[in-house]
């Protein structure tokens, strides 16, 4: 396949950022999208010229690094594959494909296509978690019998990647389906209950502490969303918050 | 000259690891305060120990070389974790989980490591639980088991095909709650480039920014390297891109010895390659050869005409298949374990039967469990006299319940339909067994310096047993360093903090600037990549699934070759400020190339078959494995002295007290 490349060039985060248009020849099929972009950048590299940049590193799907804005979609045009599992044909000979790096505030530009999601970090730090020690004595695993539907939706909403997808697409950039896959998954939980409440505050405070936009329910983060974390967890989120803010324990 | 001391404690096997706990020194929690410990990698090792030890009270410096740790690639692994629980009642025991490890590893870990792990295996489960990881449960709200190669218990804990990424979230989580209280500092898109020794201990390492690519040291009292395995010296593995020998090598190359290099584990189930442009491979688990069978055609004329596109496999009659692993392996069939698995693939592949373009695939086939589970769901429907397409749709639906996410993935990198024509499938570098030697305490031979998880060599042996890398790499960071490295940091209590002006830091500061500097204005004409896929190809053609001593000895001289040529030719763009993925790459082939000749010598010492390292000239006359207990039951220790060809090698030698040694056979 023959395709021209339209890819977002930037130098570092101060730098000024502009689409580049690069022609590409003799592209595989069979390849998936970033081993286009290894083609393309051991030619550019071999006429000494910079590699284009961008974050990957299973290219199996599930590390959550590779993050390309690609034809106005996060990972691409295909649905439910990562950009590491895109393949090229998914695309036409002779077509102009556009590269572009995840777009938010939250998430700046390092260098050409790879962002900065540190955010992602911060707002796990605010609360991700349950509040046990390693010890070696905690009860035996067994001991809490817990639903099966409920350790099934908790699994859903645990299979989420942090790849920012959903960011990406929001017209406002907001993380709240991020957000609410952790709130919900550890809330449906026994172990997570205790402290739900306080989770939820805490990662909502930092989600928007990062410059994260707000919610508007277009759904759209769902579409995009490689793994298919349902929306359902925003509204599971909404609940533990309300009831946060309406309880003094929190 | 030797300093092997494997330190394993003295009384039963049972009690050595209590024994041991209560008689090394402890930290009190106000000295805690006081010491300082880098992490390297934030896979389920790094993860896990990080975690771990700021919740004890020490100072925590992790590393990961990703943006963020919750991506290190213990979170691609699919199939599950053992645990000796015996929830299922079938008999299972710590006893029978170091058994099953000890002999999966065909006799070449060490005895005192294994039974430790097996008794630590049952807490991991409590300890993930309580983190809120999702396991799988049955409807009584009980934990799920699922079976795995090599063993006849049931003890395979798992997420659905996820079970990595969620074991990993849950050691993410852990750190990141120390991260949020400042008791751990992470440093996110780091690498680290070499290991600082100041009187003969380890007390820091020279990283550098990713981003900005200022080269920064970090000081500590003591270092722990869980860097993870090094399957991509292969280039193509099931590895991530990134994972790299870098900070193993580094630390080998500073004193710590690197063990059994060439025991790697070639995986049989994996997505073939599909032509030069390909970068990766991609795993296909485990547990879909409990319901697919493998084969090829019987004759040549069907190879090519399948090769050509004229005839489908699907067109082949039951008599004109050869199901070679049933034919071979009458009691074991197709769940033989991975090393004979691979072999056999390989063998008819290399006889001319690989059944796709390049040569290198056999056919994984669900048709008869499909019509199997058809017809058991007829029945139980109570549907009679039901069509064979009724029948196979209703199959198709079953197996889709039981692998759906499995065969998806396939179809989009394959873009073939496994429900109607069999899968391709070849076997791929998936994990190394060897790495860096430690003592019983996970201590390197540098002192204060630890190697955790697929870093170190000590629990597989020359073979490692599914679901069992997850418990490992979770035991070592969890539940066994948390308690040695308090017996070495006891004497450290007086120290103070290390500081980071000492002549050591200048000098191995100047050296990886110096070493940057090197690739980055060398201008030569070749990528990276050129030069790494030259070094997988000699790997994969003489040091893979089979190897011998003519192969070998033109691969050690091959790879010298590619490596002189590598640093006068390689052309790395950039400079080295910024962001440099280029310059990364660079760095992590560099040491690729060195250990890759380490690795192909010895497997060229070692003139037996073990495990994942066959010797074609050690086999019996059936073209099986052949061990030879009284030449090779011990540990090559590889001592760096300046040049991979001049290692020397010292010898722990093996004792197995507990278990009796025997000769695998799957017949």
């Amino acid at each position: 396949m023959d395709l021209t490349l339209k890819i977002w060039r930037q130098k570092n985060r101060e730098a000024k950022g502009e689409m580049k248009s690069y022609p590409i020849k003799g592209v595989s099929p069979d390849s998936s999208f970033l081993e286009m972009m290894d083609l393309l950048n051991n030619e550019l590299i071999e006429k000494g010229e910079d590699p284009v940049a961008f974050d990957h590193d299973c290219r199996e799907g599930i590390c959550g690094s590779c993050s390309m804005y690609i034809n106005g979609e996060a990972h691409g045009p295909d649905r439910m594959v990562t950009t590491c599992q895109l393949h090229m044909r998914k695309f036409k000979d002779g077509e102009t494909i556009h590269i572009e790096p995840w777009r938010a505030n939250a998430f700046p530009v390092e260098k050409d296509l790879v962002v900065d999601r540190s955010s992602f970090d911060r707002i796990m730090n605010a609360g991700g978690f349950v509040s046990v020690n390693t010890s070696g004595n905690t009860q035996d695993a067994n001991a809490t019998p817990i639903p099966k539907e409920d350790a099934d939706n908790a699994f859903d909403a645990a299979t989420c990647i942090g790849c920012g997808a959903c960011v990406a697409t929001c017209k406002n950039a907001s993380a709240m389906l991020f957000v609410s896959a952790k709130v919900s998954q550890l809330a449906l939980l026994p172990q997570g209950r205790p402290e739900a409440k306080r989770r939820a505050t805490h990662m909502v405070e930092q989600m928007d502490h990062e410059g994260f936009g707000n919610c508007t329910n277009t759904g759209a983060c769902e579409v995009e969303c490689p793994k298919g974390i349902s929306l359902e967890n925003i509204a599971r989120m909404n609940r533990e918050y309300l009831s946060a803010s309406m309880s003094s324990d929190s | 000259m030797t300093k092997l001391d494997a330190k394993i404690p003295e009384g039963p096997i049972a009690e050595k690891w209590t024994k041991h706990k209560n008689e090394i020194n402890v930290v009190n929690p106000a000295n805690k305060r006081l010491i300082d410990i880098i992490v390297v990698g934030t896979g389920l090792a790094g993860g896990s120990a990080a975690a771990s030890l700021a919740e004890m009270g020490y100072n925590v410096k992790a590393f990961c070389f990703q943006d963020s740790p919750r991506r290190a690639h213990s979170i691609a692994a699919q199939g599950g974790i053992n645990a000796a629980k015996n929830y299922q009642n079938d008999g299972d025991s710590t006893y029978r989980l170091f058994y099953d490890t000890v002999k999966g590893g065909d006799y070449r870990s060490r005895e005192a490591n294994v039974y430790r792990l097996a008794e630590v295996s049952a807490n991991i489960i409590d300890q993930c639980v309580a983190q809120g990881v999702p396991f799988a449960r049955d409807y009584g709200g009980l934990l799920d088991n699922r079976s795995f190669g090599g063993v006849l218990v049931s003890r395979t804990f798992y997420a659905k095909g996820q079970t990595g990424q969620q074991l990993l979230l849950g050691a993410y989580s852990a750190m990141s709650r120390q991260i949020g209280k400042g008791k751990i500092k992470m440093y996110n898109r780091h690498e680290m480039l070499d290991v600082v020794k100041v009187d003969g201990k380890a007390r820091g390492i020279i990283a550098r920014d990713l981003v900005s690519g200022k080269i920064e040291r970090h000081s500590a009292h003591a270092v722990v390297i869980c860097s993870g395995g090094y399957g991509n010296v292969f280039f193509l593995s099931t590895n991530a891109m990134g994972s790299n020998v870098t900070a193993a090598w580094k630390i080998h190359k500073k004193g710590a010895y690197f063990a059994n290099p060439c025991y790697t584990q070639i995986h049989p189930t994996c997505i073939p390659r599909s032509g030069d442009h390909q970068s990766k491979l991609t795993l296909m688990s485990e547990s879909l050869r409990n319901d697919g069978r493998i084969w090829v055609p019987k004759k040549k004329e069907d190879v090519d005409a399948i090769r050509a596109g004229k005839l489908k496999p699907t067109q082949l009659k039951e008599d004109e298949r050869d199901y070679y692993l049933e034919r071979r392996y009458p009691a074991f069939g197709n769940l033989v374990p991975r090393d004979v698995a691979s072999r056999a693939a390989k063998e008819r592949c290399d006889a001319g039967f690989g059944v796709n373009k390049t040569g290198e695939a056999v056919y994984l086939d669900f048709s008869s469990a499909i019509m199997r589970y058809g017809k058991e769901k007829a029945t139980v429907d109570g549907i009679e006299n039901a069509s064979d397409k009724e029948i196979r749709e209703l199959g198709e639906g079953v197996v889709e319940a039981k692998y759906g996410n499995l065969f998806q993935m396939y179809e989009k990198i394959v873009d073939e339909n496994p429900y109607k024509t069999p899968m391709m499938i070849y076997p791929a570098v998936h994990y190394t067994m060897g790495g860096i030697w430690v003592d019983y305490n996970l201590m390197t031979s540098i002192e204060g310096c630890y190697a955790l998880g697929e870093a170190n060599f000590s629990d597989h042996g020359a073979n490692r047993l599914g679901a069992s890398a997850l418990m490992q790499g979770l035991a070592d960071g969890y539940f066994v360093l948390p308690y040695t490295i308090g017996d070495y940091l006891a004497n450290d209590i007086r120290t103070g903090p290390i500081s980071i002006d000492s002549p050591e830091f200048v000098e191995a500061e100047k050296v990886v600037k110096d070493d940057l500097n090197k690739l980055i204005n060398n201008k030569g004409t070749h990528s990276v990549d050129y030069f790494h896929k030259r070094l997988g190809k000699v790997m994969w053609d003489k040091v893979g699934m089979a190897r011998n001593e003519k192969g070998l000895k033109e691969a050690i001289a091959e790879i010298q070759q590619i490596r002189k040529e590598f640093w006068e030719d390689v052309r790395v763009p950039g400079s080295v400020d910024g962001l440099n993925p280029e310059l990364e790459k660079a760095g992590r082939v560099a040491d690729f190339l060195e250990l890759g000749e380490l690795f192909a010598k010895d497997a060229l010492e070692r003139n037996e078959s073990c495990g994942g390292h066959f010797r074609e000239e050690s086999q019996t006359e059936e073209g099986e494995a052949l061990r030879h207990d009284d030449q090779y039951a011990y540990v090559a220790a590889w001592e760096y002295t300046g040049e991979p060809k001049d290692a020397v090698l010292h010898k722990e030698e093996l004792e197995f007290k507990d278990i009796e040694l025997k000769q695998r056979s799957y017949k």
